[in-house]
């Protein structure tokens, strides 16, 4: 079932990456965060399944999209690219790749095996579960978010005020 | 193993056969509803053998043989592939949404217990959320595949509205939630089972009322329909998103468009008017208050339940053809005005007093 | 287990049922292509090039705002769950979170950026 659906999502996930119009990539991105949203449902992770699509897919790719459509940002001529541009990405991103082949590599062995059942306690990724973590022990947190989004509003509202002339 | 997986087909092909139909028997619905309105006679044409099945035979078969053998004109200049994938996304995730509802109780056959419910999970409510919020998908991806500017103007409209609506939706279901307490479609409906003093049935609309009015608005809203049809203004941008569209790809915005209507009404059944709960009918069959009793079979009951479900959601669906053919056309300054400065702060405003009523019997 | 089944099976069919009906609109249609047919629908006008053009910042403000509400409506339905467990704490805690974003609101409504004209 994982491979089922890890095989469209890399795809999807690489369509983000190459396909020249920036809407389709933007879409692309839309059906590789749905996918990961399947993942997480069969992983019993069902809230966060929810809220992925809500959040992710449902309003934030929605002013993505906007973005792209009200600069009409149609057919992005492709910038030549600086010398040494080129390598100096392929370096990093050489370099990022091992770093994340380092960590898989150490975490593996301590990871179950293919068709191994991890124990989950019932309750694991429920509502309730999350709640009680996210309402009393991270409460703190949670109320510095609020402040946080605030930000974000007033930020929002400076970008986008008019200019006085 | 096999067993879940053919139940839960013939669960989702009950449920797909019926959203289909009721869609379409809502095409006929109206046509004839706006006739009456308009005090015209409405369609009256399709028949077979001279057969006119009271008008239904004209949207349940005329209709999608003509739209499925009329050309599908692609224009010139339009982006080809999102073309198409537009009004499959917006049809998808429509009647997927609308099988996260139940339709009916637990039905036993022999010792297997089938939840009446074609997605049946235990956050059903977030669910539900998720996938009418990818519907902004179909109109945005409309709008501005067909590379037209009544289209584009229309895309970005509806999706505009859809997320400003899509606020006070969410916080009216917060309410409903926390009243009940269960992200479950099914326990919220068991909760909503006994009666007040034996008489009144405990439907959400009695703890809900506001909730429920801002639900409905809201969900009327998300459908793009009268009085807030603006996306698709046919007096000022022709048909706005799906302009270009033809056969049956425009058939299928248009059943989205009856798909969000059934899908609106069942959560509003579910959620204020008992689901297929019927009033007076326990599960051994209907209790009385003045104490009559008629008992009946488990499969029965269950049927009567089913019938109950439909006979609302078909009722709300009904109420939605008449708001549609009564109120005009809101200007858009007005449509955000009542979306974001009455719709949210009631939303908001609904959901504290909630919490505090709710403190208060606990005590 | 079963839950994943039947949302997996539902999106199966309903998926095989959307490309059905693409597809078969493709198949029965007839396809004769004229210019005039080709053209996009402007009321009649020829139409005046690409419609692909810029759009007011409003909607783009709408959307950034919806965003930040959208997430706060998320914190809510947890919240709303344990409501009963939480009791007082939760309904101080979730005030906390409701003013702070209300003065949000109450910030864009001032600054005009819900007006439309």
């Amino acid at each position: 079932m994982f491979f089922l659906l890890s095989v469209p999502l890399v795809l999807f996930s690489l369509g983000v990456v190459l396909a020249r119009s920036p809407v389709r990539s933007a879409l692309s991105l839309v059906v590789a965060l749905f996918l990961l949203a399947v993942m997480f449902f069969l992983l019993d992770a069902r809230m966060i399944a929810a809220l992925q699509v809500i959040v992710y897919a449902g309003a934030i790719m929605v002013l993505f999209l906007f973005v792209i459509m009200l600069l009409n940002l149609q057919h992005e001529p492709v910038e030549t690219a600086r010398p040494g541009q080129r390598t100096i990405a392929g370096a990093f991103a050489v370099v990022f790749a091992l770093v994340l082949g380092a960590v898989a590599l150490r975490g593996l062995p301590t990871m179950p095996g293919p068709g191994v059942e991890v124990a989950v306690t019932p309750s694991f990724g429920s509502v309730e579960s999350l709640a009680e973590r996210l309402f009393t022990r991270h409460a703190l947190a949670f109320e510095v978010t609020s402040v946080l989004l605030l930000g974000a509003i007033v930020g929002a509202v400076v970008l986008a005020r008019k200019i006085p002339r | 193993m096999l067993t879940v997986v053919v139940v839960s087909v013939i669960k989702a092909l009950i449920v797909i056969g019926m959203v289909l139909n009721l869609a379409g028997i809502l095409g006929w619905v109206e046509r004839k509803g706006s006739a009456l309105i308009q005090d015209r006679i409405g369609a009256n044409r399709a028949a077979i053998f001279g057969f006119a099945g009271a008008g239904l035979v004209n949207t349940l078969l005329a209709d999608p043989i003509k739209f499925l053998t009329k050309e599908d004109v692609i224009p010139r200049g339009v982006d080809r592939l999102l073309h198409t994938l537009a009004p499959c996304v917006a049809l998808f995730p429509a009647i997927v949404a609308f099988a996260a509802v139940p339709f009916g109780d637990r039905l036993r056959i022999g010792d297997m217990v089938v939840n009446l419910q074609a997605v049946e999970i235990d956050v059903g409510v977030l669910f539900l959320l998720a996938m009418t919020s990818l519907g902004v998908y179909g109109v945005v991806l409309g709008g501005w595949a067909s590379n037209n500017r009544l289209s584009l103007l229309g895309g970005i409209r509806g999706s505009a509205q859809m997320i400003s609506y899509e606020l006070a939706m969410g916080l009216a279901v917060v309410a409903v939630v926390l009243t009940y307490g269960s992200l479950d479609f099914q326990e919220i409906v068991r909760r909503q089972g006994h009666m007040i003093g034996g008489w009144i049935p405990a439907w959400g609309i009695l703890y809900q009322p506001l909730a429920f009015l801002l639900l409905l608005i809201a969900g009327i809203a998300e459908t793009k329909r009268a009085p807030f049809d603006l996306p698709e203004g046919e007096s000022e941008i022709v048909s706005g998103y799906f302009t270009e569209y033809s056969g049956i790809k425009y058939l299928m915005f248009f059943m989205t468009d009856f798909v969000e209507i059934a899908v609106v009404s069942a959560v509003v059944t579910t959620f204020f008017f008992g689901g297929w709960q019927v009033p007076f009918l326990a599960s051994e069959g209907f209790v009385f208050p003045w104490g009559w009793s008629v008992p009946l079979p488990h499969v029965v009951v269950v049927l009567l339940q089913v019938a109950a479900y439909m006979v609302k959601v078909f009722i709300f669906c009904c109420l939605q053809v008449l708001v549609r053919w009564t109120m005009p056309r809101l200007r858009y300054d007005q449509l955000m005005w009542f979306g974001w400065k009455v719709m949210l702060p009631l939303g908001l405003a609904n959901l504290v007093v909630t919490a505090l009523v709710l403190l208060w019997i606990q005590g | 287990m079963e839950q994943s089944i039947s949302v997996l099976v539902t999106f199966l069919l309903v998926g095989t049922l959307v490309a059905i009906m693409v597809s078969i609109g493709w198949l029965l249609g007839p396809r004769t292509e004229t210019p005039a047919k080709g053209e996009a629908f402007e009321c009649g006008n020829p139409p005046s090039g690409s419609a692909w053009g810029r759009f007011p910042v409003k909607f783009y403000m709408t959307a950034i705002i919806f965003i930040i509400f959208d997430v706060e409506v998320v914190f809510l339905y947890p919240w709303a769950v344990l409501f009963d467990r939480l009791g007082w704490f939760g309904f101080v805690e979730m005030l906390i979170f409701l003013t702070v974003l209300g003065v949000g609101l109450l910030y864009v409504w001032q600054k005009g950026a819900l007006e439309w004209d």
